[in-house]
Protein backbone atom coordinates (compact mmCIF):
# COMPACT_ATOMS: atom_id res chain seq x y z
CA UNK A 1 0.00 0.00 0.00
CA UNK A 2 3.00 2.54 1.38
CA UNK A 3 4.85 1.37 -1.62
CA UNK A 4 1.94 2.12 -4.45
CA UNK A 5 1.73 5.46 -2.77
CA UNK A 6 5.04 6.06 -3.03
CA UNK A 7 5.25 4.78 -6.65
CA UNK A 8 2.35 7.08 -7.72
CA UNK A 9 3.79 10.08 -5.91
CA UNK A 10 7.33 9.21 -7.55
CA UNK A 11 5.59 9.14 -11.02
CA UNK A 12 3.45 12.05 -10.63
CA UNK A 13 6.65 14.16 -9.90
CA UNK A 14 8.34 12.84 -12.58
CA UNK A 15 5.55 13.21 -15.24
CA UNK A 16 5.63 16.57 -13.57
CA UNK A 17 9.17 17.77 -14.36
CA UNK A 18 8.79 16.14 -17.74
CA UNK A 19 6.03 18.35 -18.50
CA UNK A 20 7.30 21.90 -17.07
CA UNK A 21 10.64 21.06 -18.77
CA UNK A 22 8.44 21.29 -22.01
CA UNK A 23 7.69 25.72 -21.26
CA UNK A 24 11.78 26.00 -20.70
CA UNK A 25 12.93 24.25 -23.67
CA UNK A 26 9.72 26.05 -25.70
CA UNK A 27 11.70 29.30 -25.05
CA UNK A 28 15.21 28.17 -26.10
CA UNK A 29 16.79 27.89 -29.72
CA UNK A 30 17.01 26.28 -31.42
CA UNK A 31 13.31 26.36 -32.67
CA UNK A 32 12.47 22.97 -34.49
CA UNK A 33 9.96 24.91 -36.90
CA UNK A 34 10.39 22.10 -39.83
CA UNK A 35 9.43 19.24 -37.51
CA UNK A 36 6.80 21.35 -35.70
CA UNK A 37 5.00 21.97 -38.99
CA UNK A 38 5.49 18.03 -40.25
CA UNK A 39 4.21 17.24 -36.73
CA UNK A 40 1.12 19.71 -37.56
CA UNK A 41 0.56 17.81 -41.02
CA UNK A 42 0.43 14.42 -38.95
CA UNK A 43 -1.27 15.43 -35.96
CA UNK A 44 -4.11 17.93 -37.35
CA UNK A 45 -4.66 16.80 -41.52
CA UNK A 46 -4.27 13.44 -40.88
CA UNK A 47 -6.86 13.14 -38.38
CA UNK A 48 -9.14 15.44 -40.34
CA UNK A 49 -11.12 12.94 -41.81
CA UNK A 50 -11.62 10.55 -38.47
CA UNK A 51 -12.81 13.50 -36.72
CA UNK A 52 -14.81 14.71 -39.33
CA UNK A 53 -16.94 11.71 -39.89
CA UNK A 54 -16.99 11.26 -35.89
CA UNK A 55 -18.18 14.92 -35.78
CA UNK A 56 -21.16 14.27 -38.47
CA UNK A 57 -22.08 11.59 -36.66
CA UNK A 58 -22.04 13.17 -33.06
CA UNK A 59 -24.71 15.84 -34.77
CA UNK A 60 -26.70 13.57 -36.36
CA UNK A 61 -26.84 11.00 -33.28
CA UNK A 62 -27.82 13.83 -31.21
CA UNK A 63 -30.75 15.34 -33.21
CA UNK A 64 -32.48 11.70 -33.75
CA UNK A 65 -32.00 10.82 -29.50
CA UNK A 66 -33.43 14.34 -28.43
CA UNK A 67 -35.95 15.20 -30.95
CA UNK A 68 -38.87 13.11 -29.98
CA UNK A 69 -38.70 14.28 -25.87
CA UNK A 70 -38.39 18.20 -27.38
CA UNK A 71 -41.44 17.28 -29.91
CA UNK A 72 -43.43 15.55 -26.68
CA UNK A 73 -43.06 19.30 -25.08
CA UNK A 74 -43.77 21.10 -28.29
CA UNK A 75 -40.29 22.65 -28.49
CA UNK A 76 -38.58 21.00 -31.17
CA UNK A 77 -37.89 24.60 -32.71
CA UNK A 78 -34.57 24.47 -29.89
CA UNK A 79 -33.49 21.69 -31.62
CA UNK A 80 -30.71 23.59 -33.62
CA UNK A 81 -29.98 25.50 -31.03
CA UNK A 82 -29.58 22.56 -28.33
CA UNK A 83 -27.72 20.50 -30.45
CA UNK A 84 -25.28 23.19 -31.17
CA UNK A 85 -25.23 24.00 -27.59
CA UNK A 86 -24.53 20.40 -26.12
CA UNK A 87 -21.65 19.83 -29.27
CA UNK A 88 -19.87 23.29 -28.69
CA UNK A 89 -19.88 23.29 -24.88
CA UNK A 90 -19.11 19.61 -24.14
CA UNK A 91 -19.63 16.82 -26.73
CA UNK A 92 -17.34 17.99 -29.52
CA UNK A 93 -14.54 19.30 -27.62
CA UNK A 94 -14.51 15.87 -25.59
CA UNK A 95 -15.10 13.16 -28.19
CA UNK A 96 -12.37 14.67 -30.36
CA UNK A 97 -9.91 14.79 -27.44
CA UNK A 98 -10.89 11.38 -26.69
CA UNK A 99 -10.43 10.38 -30.28
CA UNK A 100 -7.01 12.00 -30.66
CA UNK A 101 -6.23 9.87 -27.15
CA UNK A 102 -6.62 7.09 -29.22
CA UNK A 103 -5.31 7.91 -32.55
CA UNK A 104 -2.57 10.79 -31.67
CA UNK A 105 -1.32 9.93 -27.94
CA UNK A 106 -1.13 6.34 -28.67
CA UNK A 107 0.77 7.01 -31.84
CA UNK A 108 3.41 9.39 -30.32
CA UNK A 109 3.91 6.99 -27.43
CA UNK A 110 4.25 4.30 -29.96
CA UNK A 111 6.41 5.97 -32.43
CA UNK A 112 9.19 7.33 -29.33
CA UNK A 113 8.92 4.11 -27.54
CA UNK A 114 10.01 2.09 -30.56
CA UNK A 115 12.77 5.03 -30.91
CA UNK A 116 13.77 4.72 -27.27
CA UNK A 117 14.34 0.69 -27.78
CA UNK A 118 15.66 0.93 -30.63
CA UNK A 119 18.41 3.47 -29.45
CA UNK A 120 17.50 6.08 -31.98
CA UNK A 121 17.08 8.71 -29.18
CA UNK A 122 20.35 7.74 -27.83
CA UNK A 123 21.59 7.71 -30.97
CA UNK A 124 19.95 11.32 -31.21
CA UNK A 125 21.65 12.37 -27.69
CA UNK A 126 25.21 11.54 -28.59
CA UNK A 127 25.31 13.42 -31.62
CA UNK A 128 24.82 16.56 -29.81
CA UNK A 129 21.38 16.72 -30.73
CA UNK A 130 18.64 18.04 -27.68
CA UNK A 131 15.66 14.47 -28.19
CA UNK A 132 13.47 16.42 -26.11
CA UNK A 133 13.53 19.21 -28.25
CA UNK A 134 13.22 17.35 -31.32
CA UNK A 135 10.64 15.26 -30.09
CA UNK A 136 8.71 16.17 -27.51
CA UNK A 137 8.48 20.15 -27.46
CA UNK A 138 7.77 19.77 -31.57
CA UNK A 139 4.67 17.05 -30.70
CA UNK A 140 3.50 18.67 -27.54
CA UNK A 141 3.38 22.14 -29.30
CA UNK A 142 1.62 20.36 -32.26
CA UNK A 143 -1.09 18.51 -30.03
CA UNK A 144 -1.75 21.84 -28.05
CA UNK A 145 -2.23 23.84 -31.04
CA UNK A 146 -3.47 21.40 -33.62
CA UNK A 147 -6.31 19.90 -31.47
CA UNK A 148 -8.58 23.16 -30.69
CA UNK A 149 -8.60 23.14 -34.41
CA UNK A 150 -9.72 20.18 -34.97
CA UNK A 151 -12.82 20.98 -31.97
CA UNK A 152 -13.67 23.60 -34.38
CA UNK A 153 -13.94 21.21 -37.11
CA UNK A 154 -15.32 18.46 -35.50
CA UNK A 155 -18.15 21.49 -34.01
CA UNK A 156 -18.95 22.89 -37.65
CA UNK A 157 -19.03 19.03 -38.75
CA UNK A 158 -21.30 18.60 -36.29
CA UNK A 159 -23.91 21.17 -36.65
CA UNK A 160 -24.06 19.70 -40.20
CA UNK A 161 -24.96 16.48 -39.02
CA UNK A 162 -27.77 18.07 -36.94
CA UNK A 163 -28.88 19.66 -39.94
CA UNK A 164 -28.96 16.87 -41.64
CA UNK A 165 -30.95 14.89 -38.79
CA UNK A 166 -33.61 17.40 -38.39
CA UNK A 167 -33.80 17.53 -42.38
CA UNK A 168 -34.97 13.40 -42.05
CA UNK A 169 -38.13 14.35 -40.09
CA UNK A 170 -38.78 17.98 -41.16
CA UNK A 171 -37.95 20.59 -43.74
CA UNK A 172 -35.50 23.08 -42.51
CA UNK A 173 -33.74 25.46 -44.97
CA UNK A 174 -30.01 25.79 -44.22
CA UNK A 175 -30.45 29.55 -43.08
CA UNK A 176 -32.84 28.97 -41.11
CA UNK A 177 -30.82 26.31 -38.97
CA UNK A 178 -27.76 28.56 -39.28
CA UNK A 179 -29.57 31.65 -38.20
CA UNK A 180 -30.97 29.36 -35.04
CA UNK A 181 -28.00 27.86 -34.20
CA UNK A 182 -25.50 31.50 -33.82
CA UNK A 183 -28.86 33.34 -32.22
CA UNK A 184 -28.15 30.39 -29.18
CA UNK A 185 -24.32 30.73 -29.02
CA UNK A 186 -22.91 33.46 -26.87
CA UNK A 187 -19.25 34.23 -26.24
CA UNK A 188 -19.28 32.13 -22.64
CA UNK A 189 -20.31 29.06 -24.63
CA UNK A 190 -17.62 28.76 -27.36
CA UNK A 191 -14.39 30.58 -24.85
CA UNK A 192 -14.10 28.14 -22.24
CA UNK A 193 -14.34 25.23 -24.27
CA UNK A 194 -11.74 26.33 -26.43
CA UNK A 195 -9.28 26.71 -23.16
CA UNK A 196 -10.11 23.52 -22.08
CA UNK A 197 -9.33 22.14 -25.31
CA UNK A 198 -5.78 23.85 -25.33
CA UNK A 199 -5.23 21.94 -22.32
CA UNK A 200 -6.59 18.58 -23.59
CA UNK A 201 -3.72 18.95 -26.84
CA UNK A 202 -1.42 19.73 -23.97
CA UNK A 203 -1.75 16.33 -21.71
CA UNK A 204 -2.83 14.26 -25.01
CA UNK A 205 1.11 15.06 -26.33
CA UNK A 206 2.55 14.92 -23.40
CA UNK A 207 1.55 11.79 -21.67
CA UNK A 208 2.01 10.06 -25.09
CA UNK A 209 5.75 11.53 -25.52
CA UNK A 210 6.05 11.11 -21.59
CA UNK A 211 5.53 6.92 -21.98
CA UNK A 212 7.19 6.83 -24.94
CA UNK A 213 10.21 8.32 -23.70
CA UNK A 214 10.29 6.31 -20.52
CA UNK A 215 9.43 3.15 -22.47
CA UNK A 216 11.92 -0.03 -20.89
CA UNK A 217 14.04 -1.52 -23.07
CA UNK A 218 12.54 -4.42 -25.02
CA UNK A 219 9.89 -4.66 -27.59
CA UNK A 220 6.94 -5.74 -25.55
CA UNK A 221 7.33 -1.89 -23.84
CA UNK A 222 6.02 -0.12 -27.30
CA UNK A 223 2.83 -1.98 -26.83
CA UNK A 224 2.22 -0.90 -23.42
CA UNK A 225 3.56 2.48 -23.73
CA UNK A 226 0.71 2.72 -26.51
CA UNK A 227 -1.61 1.56 -24.40
CA UNK A 228 -0.67 3.31 -20.84
CA UNK A 229 -0.96 6.32 -23.62
CA UNK A 230 -4.29 5.59 -24.75
CA UNK A 231 -5.59 4.79 -20.92
CA UNK A 232 -3.52 8.00 -19.01
CA UNK A 233 -4.38 10.45 -22.03
CA UNK A 234 -8.14 9.55 -21.56
CA UNK A 235 -8.67 9.70 -18.15
CA UNK A 236 -6.43 13.46 -18.13
CA UNK A 237 -9.32 14.47 -20.31
CA UNK A 238 -12.17 13.81 -18.14
CA UNK A 239 -10.16 14.80 -14.94
CA UNK A 240 -9.41 18.13 -16.98
CA UNK A 241 -13.32 18.20 -18.40
CA UNK A 242 -14.45 17.79 -14.79
CA UNK A 243 -12.57 20.71 -13.34
CA UNK A 244 -13.11 22.75 -16.58
CA UNK A 245 -16.91 22.76 -15.84
CA UNK A 246 -16.93 23.45 -12.35
CA UNK A 247 -14.48 26.53 -13.02
CA UNK A 248 -16.60 27.53 -15.87
CA UNK A 249 -19.68 27.08 -13.41
CA UNK A 250 -18.30 29.91 -11.09
CA UNK A 251 -18.30 32.56 -14.01
CA UNK A 252 -22.08 31.84 -15.26
CA UNK B 1 56.47 -13.23 -27.34
CA UNK B 2 55.41 -12.12 -24.29
CA UNK B 3 53.11 -14.09 -22.15
CA UNK B 4 52.78 -12.19 -19.00
CA UNK B 5 49.11 -10.87 -19.11
CA UNK B 6 48.81 -7.52 -16.89
CA UNK B 7 46.34 -7.89 -14.15
CA UNK B 8 45.35 -4.28 -13.20
CA UNK B 9 44.40 -3.58 -9.65
CA UNK B 10 41.36 -2.03 -9.31
CA UNK B 11 41.61 2.16 -9.14
CA UNK B 12 45.10 1.92 -10.36
CA UNK B 13 45.90 3.79 -14.30
CA UNK B 14 48.23 4.86 -16.10
CA UNK B 15 48.39 8.28 -17.77
CA UNK B 16 50.57 10.18 -20.16
CA UNK B 17 49.81 13.07 -22.43
CA UNK B 18 48.39 10.99 -25.23
CA UNK B 19 45.67 9.57 -23.07
CA UNK B 20 41.89 10.22 -25.15
CA UNK B 21 39.94 8.40 -22.48
CA UNK B 22 40.88 8.41 -18.63
CA UNK B 23 38.71 5.96 -16.52
CA UNK B 24 39.64 5.74 -12.69
CA UNK B 25 37.61 3.69 -10.17
CA UNK B 26 34.94 3.54 -11.88
CA UNK B 27 31.69 2.27 -9.65
CA UNK B 28 28.27 1.91 -11.27
CA UNK B 29 25.28 -0.05 -10.07
CA UNK B 30 21.32 -0.36 -11.15
CA UNK B 31 19.63 -0.60 -7.30
CA UNK B 32 21.07 -1.32 -4.37
CA UNK B 33 21.25 -5.25 -4.86
CA UNK B 34 22.70 -4.83 -8.76
CA UNK B 35 26.11 -3.51 -9.11
CA UNK B 36 27.49 -3.60 -12.51
CA UNK B 37 30.69 -1.62 -12.65
CA UNK B 38 32.78 -2.26 -9.29
CA UNK B 39 36.01 -0.16 -9.75
CA UNK B 40 36.79 -0.05 -13.50
CA UNK B 41 40.49 1.52 -14.71
CA UNK B 42 41.24 1.82 -17.96
CA UNK B 43 42.75 4.03 -20.62
CA UNK B 44 42.52 4.64 -24.32
CA UNK B 45 45.66 6.32 -26.38
CA UNK B 46 45.62 8.49 -29.07
CA UNK B 47 45.30 6.49 -32.66
CA UNK B 48 44.38 2.71 -30.29
CA UNK B 49 41.93 0.50 -30.51
CA UNK B 50 40.42 -0.86 -27.29
CA UNK B 51 38.89 -4.11 -27.14
CA UNK B 52 36.43 -4.86 -24.44
CA UNK B 53 36.09 -8.44 -23.83
CA UNK B 54 33.66 -10.02 -21.47
CA UNK B 55 30.23 -12.05 -20.62
CA UNK B 56 26.94 -10.41 -21.40
CA UNK B 57 26.18 -8.45 -17.99
CA UNK B 58 29.94 -8.05 -17.34
CA UNK B 59 29.53 -3.92 -17.74
CA UNK B 60 30.67 -3.17 -20.74
CA UNK B 61 27.90 -1.40 -22.64
CA UNK B 62 27.52 0.83 -19.57
CA UNK B 63 31.30 1.83 -19.17
CA UNK B 64 30.92 3.04 -22.91
CA UNK B 65 27.72 4.70 -22.27
CA UNK B 66 29.30 6.40 -19.29
CA UNK B 67 31.82 7.31 -21.59
CA UNK B 68 29.58 9.19 -23.84
CA UNK B 69 27.52 10.45 -21.22
CA UNK B 70 24.36 8.56 -21.62
CA UNK B 71 24.34 6.53 -18.14
CA UNK B 72 25.81 8.41 -15.14
CA UNK B 73 28.03 6.65 -13.01
CA UNK B 74 27.94 6.49 -9.41
CA UNK B 75 31.69 6.91 -8.42
CA UNK B 76 34.77 7.40 -10.20
CA UNK B 77 36.03 9.70 -12.59
CA UNK B 78 35.85 9.34 -16.75
CA UNK B 79 37.64 11.96 -18.38
CA UNK B 80 38.11 12.05 -22.43
CA UNK B 81 40.46 13.96 -23.69
CA UNK B 82 40.84 15.74 -20.87
CA UNK B 83 37.44 17.07 -19.97
CA UNK B 84 35.58 15.08 -16.86
CA UNK B 85 32.55 13.78 -18.05
CA UNK B 86 30.56 14.07 -14.32
CA UNK B 87 29.53 17.72 -13.96
CA UNK B 88 29.21 19.22 -17.62
CA UNK B 89 26.55 20.93 -18.31
CA UNK B 90 24.47 19.81 -21.39
CA UNK B 91 26.08 22.03 -23.62
CA UNK B 92 29.01 21.03 -22.47
CA UNK B 93 28.37 17.38 -23.09
CA UNK B 94 27.10 18.18 -26.28
CA UNK B 95 30.39 19.97 -27.24
CA UNK B 96 32.60 17.15 -25.97
CA UNK B 97 29.83 14.48 -27.62
CA UNK B 98 30.86 15.92 -30.81
CA UNK B 99 33.94 14.69 -30.69
CA UNK B 100 33.09 10.96 -30.41
CA UNK B 101 31.44 8.92 -32.65
CA UNK B 102 28.82 6.03 -30.89
CA UNK B 103 27.93 2.90 -33.33
CA UNK B 104 25.02 1.16 -31.94
CA UNK B 105 24.51 -2.97 -31.78
CA UNK B 106 21.52 -2.43 -34.35
CA UNK B 107 23.15 1.28 -36.20
CA UNK B 108 19.97 2.92 -34.86
CA UNK B 109 19.56 4.53 -37.90
CA UNK B 110 16.50 6.97 -37.66
CA UNK B 111 13.50 5.07 -39.16
CA UNK B 112 11.77 8.10 -40.46
CA UNK B 113 14.61 9.23 -42.39
CA UNK B 114 15.83 8.25 -45.32
CA UNK B 115 19.63 7.43 -45.53
CA UNK B 116 20.40 10.88 -46.95
CA UNK B 117 18.77 12.76 -44.42
CA UNK B 118 20.00 10.10 -41.60
CA UNK B 119 23.32 12.10 -42.58
CA UNK B 120 22.76 15.25 -42.96
CA UNK B 121 20.48 15.64 -39.88
CA UNK B 122 23.21 15.76 -37.57
CA UNK B 123 25.51 17.45 -39.81
CA UNK B 124 23.47 20.53 -40.54
CA UNK B 125 22.26 20.55 -36.86
CA UNK B 126 26.58 21.48 -36.21
CA UNK B 127 27.68 22.98 -39.14
CA UNK B 128 24.16 24.87 -40.53
CA UNK B 129 26.98 27.22 -42.46
CA UNK B 130 27.31 24.41 -44.93
CA UNK B 131 25.26 25.12 -48.33
CA UNK B 132 23.05 22.24 -49.57
CA UNK B 133 25.33 21.33 -51.92
CA UNK B 134 28.31 21.34 -49.15
CA UNK B 135 26.26 18.60 -47.21
CA UNK B 136 25.30 16.83 -50.55
CA UNK B 137 29.49 16.76 -51.71
CA UNK B 138 29.99 14.87 -47.30
CA UNK B 139 26.97 12.80 -47.52
CA UNK B 140 28.02 11.48 -51.10
CA UNK B 141 31.75 11.41 -49.91
CA UNK B 142 31.02 9.29 -46.61
CA UNK B 143 28.56 7.05 -47.92
CA UNK B 144 30.96 6.05 -50.72
CA UNK B 145 34.17 5.75 -47.96
CA UNK B 146 31.94 2.92 -46.53
CA UNK B 147 31.06 1.65 -49.81
CA UNK B 148 27.16 2.18 -50.00
CA UNK B 149 27.30 5.63 -52.42
CA UNK B 150 23.76 3.83 -54.39
CA UNK B 151 21.66 3.59 -50.91
CA UNK B 152 21.48 7.06 -50.75
CA UNK B 153 18.18 7.56 -50.89
CA UNK B 154 16.77 4.50 -49.75
CA UNK B 155 14.93 4.08 -46.19
CA UNK B 156 16.84 2.20 -43.40
CA UNK B 157 13.93 -0.59 -43.37
CA UNK B 158 15.19 -1.34 -47.24
CA UNK B 159 19.04 -2.30 -46.20
CA UNK B 160 20.32 -5.72 -44.51
CA UNK B 161 22.00 -5.54 -41.24
CA UNK B 162 25.71 -5.08 -42.67
CA UNK B 163 24.59 -1.92 -44.74
CA UNK B 164 22.39 -0.42 -41.75
CA UNK B 165 25.77 -1.07 -39.78
CA UNK B 166 27.87 0.46 -42.73
CA UNK B 167 25.20 3.77 -42.56
CA UNK B 168 25.73 4.00 -38.98
CA UNK B 169 29.44 3.92 -39.07
CA UNK B 170 29.25 6.66 -42.05
CA UNK B 171 26.45 9.01 -40.37
CA UNK B 172 28.98 8.98 -37.07
CA UNK B 173 32.32 9.76 -39.27
CA UNK B 174 30.36 12.53 -40.80
CA UNK B 175 31.11 15.10 -38.16
CA UNK B 176 34.52 13.91 -38.05
CA UNK B 177 35.10 12.17 -34.35
CA UNK B 178 38.52 11.89 -32.32
CA UNK B 179 37.09 8.74 -30.24
CA UNK B 180 34.81 5.94 -31.94
CA UNK B 181 32.59 3.78 -29.44
CA UNK B 182 31.38 0.49 -31.08
CA UNK B 183 28.64 -1.71 -29.16
CA UNK B 184 29.13 -4.73 -30.95
CA UNK B 185 29.63 -3.79 -34.34
CA UNK B 186 29.53 -7.25 -35.70
CA UNK B 187 26.32 -9.16 -34.15
CA UNK B 188 23.84 -10.14 -36.01
CA UNK B 189 26.19 -10.18 -39.31
CA UNK B 190 27.67 -13.24 -40.90
CA UNK B 191 31.34 -14.49 -41.21
CA UNK B 192 32.05 -12.13 -44.88
CA UNK B 193 30.20 -8.97 -43.56
CA UNK B 194 31.65 -9.06 -40.00
CA UNK B 195 34.88 -9.06 -41.48
CA UNK B 196 33.91 -6.20 -43.68
CA UNK B 197 33.32 -4.21 -41.17
CA UNK B 198 36.41 -4.97 -38.89
CA UNK B 199 38.44 -3.96 -42.24
CA UNK B 200 36.18 -0.68 -42.07
CA UNK B 201 37.16 0.13 -38.39
CA UNK B 202 40.54 -0.32 -39.16
CA UNK B 203 40.40 1.53 -42.07
CA UNK B 204 38.85 4.35 -40.15
CA UNK B 205 41.67 4.25 -37.30
CA UNK B 206 44.40 4.34 -39.91
CA UNK B 207 42.90 7.12 -42.25
CA UNK B 208 41.15 9.20 -39.37
CA UNK B 209 43.62 8.90 -36.61
CA UNK B 210 41.26 7.80 -34.42
CA UNK B 211 40.84 5.80 -30.87
CA UNK B 212 38.55 3.49 -30.51
CA UNK B 213 36.82 1.26 -27.89
CA UNK B 214 35.53 -1.44 -29.19
CA UNK B 215 33.18 -4.23 -27.33
CA UNK B 216 32.70 -7.26 -29.52
CA UNK B 217 31.78 -11.00 -29.34
CA UNK B 218 33.41 -11.61 -32.26
CA UNK B 219 36.96 -12.46 -31.66
CA UNK B 220 37.97 -12.62 -35.38
CA UNK B 221 37.17 -8.75 -35.52
CA UNK B 222 38.80 -8.56 -31.44
CA UNK B 223 42.52 -10.01 -33.55
CA UNK B 224 41.53 -7.60 -36.86
CA UNK B 225 40.79 -4.41 -34.86
CA UNK B 226 42.27 -4.48 -31.42
CA UNK B 227 45.44 -2.99 -30.52
CA UNK B 228 44.76 -4.31 -27.33
CA UNK B 229 42.07 -5.98 -25.42
CA UNK B 230 40.43 -5.62 -21.78
CA UNK B 231 38.98 -8.60 -20.26
CA UNK B 232 35.73 -7.93 -17.63
CA UNK B 233 34.66 -10.14 -15.05
CA UNK B 234 31.52 -8.73 -12.79
CA UNK B 235 32.13 -5.60 -13.33
CA UNK B 236 36.02 -5.72 -12.83
CA UNK B 237 38.72 -5.75 -14.77
CA UNK B 238 40.04 -9.39 -14.90
CA UNK B 239 43.13 -9.05 -17.60
CA UNK B 240 44.67 -7.31 -19.98
CA UNK B 241 46.57 -7.20 -22.64
CA UNK B 242 47.40 -7.70 -26.64
CA UNK B 243 45.51 -10.79 -28.53
CA UNK B 244 48.47 -12.94 -28.56
CA UNK B 245 49.70 -12.26 -25.28
CA UNK B 246 46.26 -12.96 -23.80
CA UNK B 247 45.51 -16.24 -25.90
CA UNK B 248 48.33 -17.60 -24.47
CA UNK B 249 47.53 -16.50 -20.88
CA UNK B 250 48.32 -19.08 -18.14
CA UNK B 251 44.58 -18.35 -16.73
CA UNK B 252 42.20 -21.08 -18.08
CA UNK B 253 39.36 -18.59 -17.99
CA UNK B 254 40.78 -15.76 -19.81
CA UNK B 255 41.96 -18.37 -22.52
CA UNK B 256 38.33 -20.50 -22.85
CA UNK B 257 37.58 -16.39 -25.00
CA UNK B 258 39.86 -17.63 -27.95
CA UNK B 259 39.40 -20.88 -28.19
Amino acid sequence: MITSLKNIFNDTGTITRFMARFFSELLHRPFEMKEFLRQCYFIGYKTLPLVGITGFIMGLVLTLQTRPTLAGFGAESWLPGMVALSLVREIAPVITALICAGKISSGIGAELGSMKVTEQIDAMEVSGINPYKYLVVTRVLATTLMVPLLVFFADAIGMAGGYAGINIHSDVNLYRYSSQVLESLDYIDVIPPTIKSFFFGFFIGSIGCYKGFTAANGTESVGKAANASVVSASLAIFIIDMLAVQITDLFM
Amino acid sequence: MNNEVTIPATGQVTTDKETIVLIEGLYKSFGEDNPVLKGVALTVKKGENLVLLGRSGSGKSIIIKCIAGLVTYDQGSIQVMGTEINGLTNQQLNELRLKMGFLFQNAALYDSMTVRENLAFPLKRHSPEKTEQEVTEAITAELESVGLAEAIDKMPSELSGGMRKRVGLARTLILNPLLMLYDEPTTGLDTITSREISELILQIQQKNKTSSIIITHDMACARLTGDRIVILENGIIHAEGTYDELAQSKDTWVRSFFT
